[in-house]
């Protein structure tokens, strides 16, 4: 849950991407990091292996600026993908305030997608939340390759809620902010609906 | 279950760092934080400048997590106290009132059982003054008493924020 700090005047919330593995959930933190100001960004943290494969967590905090005199701060992290990570993935949902799937379009992927948000919802419960409560957005990924999926069939099998859903390509970019964007605003809107 | 939200407010958070700032001299440690579980830095103490206090808030929470998700595998509820030995620099971390965590680095100026030691009073003092904190948030929650700044917001305002 988010942490409000009436004393050093700050809002402080955290942000989970979820996907199967090698979807682009730290490649999207990569881009934001890349992209924001130098003031408004911490250190990107990836506990990762040689082979570059997420071990633990990817973490990067981001300060957007204030609304209402509050420093309003988001804590992005990613989860490791890979099937047998279920543990650290349980560990990474806690206190988590909104959630972005990741999903890979490619035609082979789509049964890893299916299982990696069943199990999203699966490990949700375990914390407590449910995933059509919460603060979620979803995101087609790898629009540029050539051998994917339509969004209609992605929309049907990942997103019967019909959630924000974006396109993204995210080693250019493309769909990483307005992704980033729309989950912050859900929680923010959140927060509100909350008090 | 989740933790309920975590909110504090001016008087517990100046009684908290009157906690740590003398805890931070009697156990002649370097730095003190006090973390959220959901890896969330709370307040600090000590050389706090020196060091990334955001990345080590999280490193901290997700370092209980993991050993906390250990600790059910053997069947105890949690690990309260983790100790890293360095060859100059010791992280002392320890779980107070089930969900705040509290950081101690000390170097050779000091040794572990005086950390221990002193550590263990604190956690008694932050432990209660938490309780105040958490009773105080859900007094105003029921009484609808709440100043919290984003009632009015819209949406330019979240807008602005990736302007």
């Amino acid at each position: 849950m988010s942490f409000i700090n009436y004393a050093s005047r700050e809002i402080n919330c955290k942000i989970v991407y979820y996907g199967p593995g090698l979807c682009g959930k730290t490649t999207n933190l990569q881009f934001v990091y890349q992209k924001t100001a130098p003031e408004a960004k911490g250190k990107m943290i990836s506990l990762a292996t040689e082979t570059e494969r997420t071990l633990f967590f990817d973490f990067l905090p981001l300060a957007l600026g204030e609304i209402r005199g509050f420093k309003t701060r988001f804590h992005l992290y990613t989860v490791p993908g890979q099937v047998f990570y279920d543990a650290s993935r349980k560990l990474i949902l806690k206190g988590v305030d909104g959630v972005v799937f990741v999903a890979d379009s490619q035609e082979e992927r789509m049964d890893a997608n299916i299982e990696s948000v069943e199990n999203l919802r699966i490990n949700l419960i375990e914390q407590g939340y449910d995933l059509d409560k919460i603060p979620y957005v979803i995101q087609y990924n790898k629009r540029d390759l050539p051998n994917i999926v339509s969004v209609e069939e992605l929309r049907r099998e990942l997103n019967p809620t019909n959630v924000p859903e974006f396109e993204a390509c995210a080693t250019t970019g493309e769909g990483v902010f307005e992704t980033l964007k729309a989950i912050a605003k859900l929680i923010l809107f959140d927060l509100k609906k909350g008090k | 279950m989740a933790n309920p939200q975590l909110i504090m407010y001016d008087e517990e958070f100046k009684q908290i760092n009157v906690v740590i700032e003398k805890l931070l001299r009697e156990a002649n440690a370097k730095v003190i934080f006090l973390v959220d579980k959901n890896g969330q830095l709370i307040t600090g103490c000590g050389e706090t400048e020196r060091f990334d206090t955001t990345s080590l808030a999280s490193l901290t929470a997700g370092n209980i997590a993991a050993t906390g998700g250990l600790a059910k595998l053997i069947g105890e509820k949690e690990f309260s106290i983790l100790f890293h030995e360095g060859e100059k620099d010791n992280l002392h971390i320890s779980i107070v009132a089930g969900r705040v965590i509290l950081v101690v680095l000390f170097d050779t100026r000091s040794s572990l059982g005086l950390v221990r030691l002193r550590v263990k009073k604190a956690s008694e003092e932050l432990a209660s003054i938490f309780g105040r904190l958490m009773q105080k948030s859900e007094e105003k929650e029921k009484s609808g008493d709440s100043d919290f700044p984003f009632a009015e917001i819209t949406d330019d305002d979240i807008d602005n924020l990736f302007s």
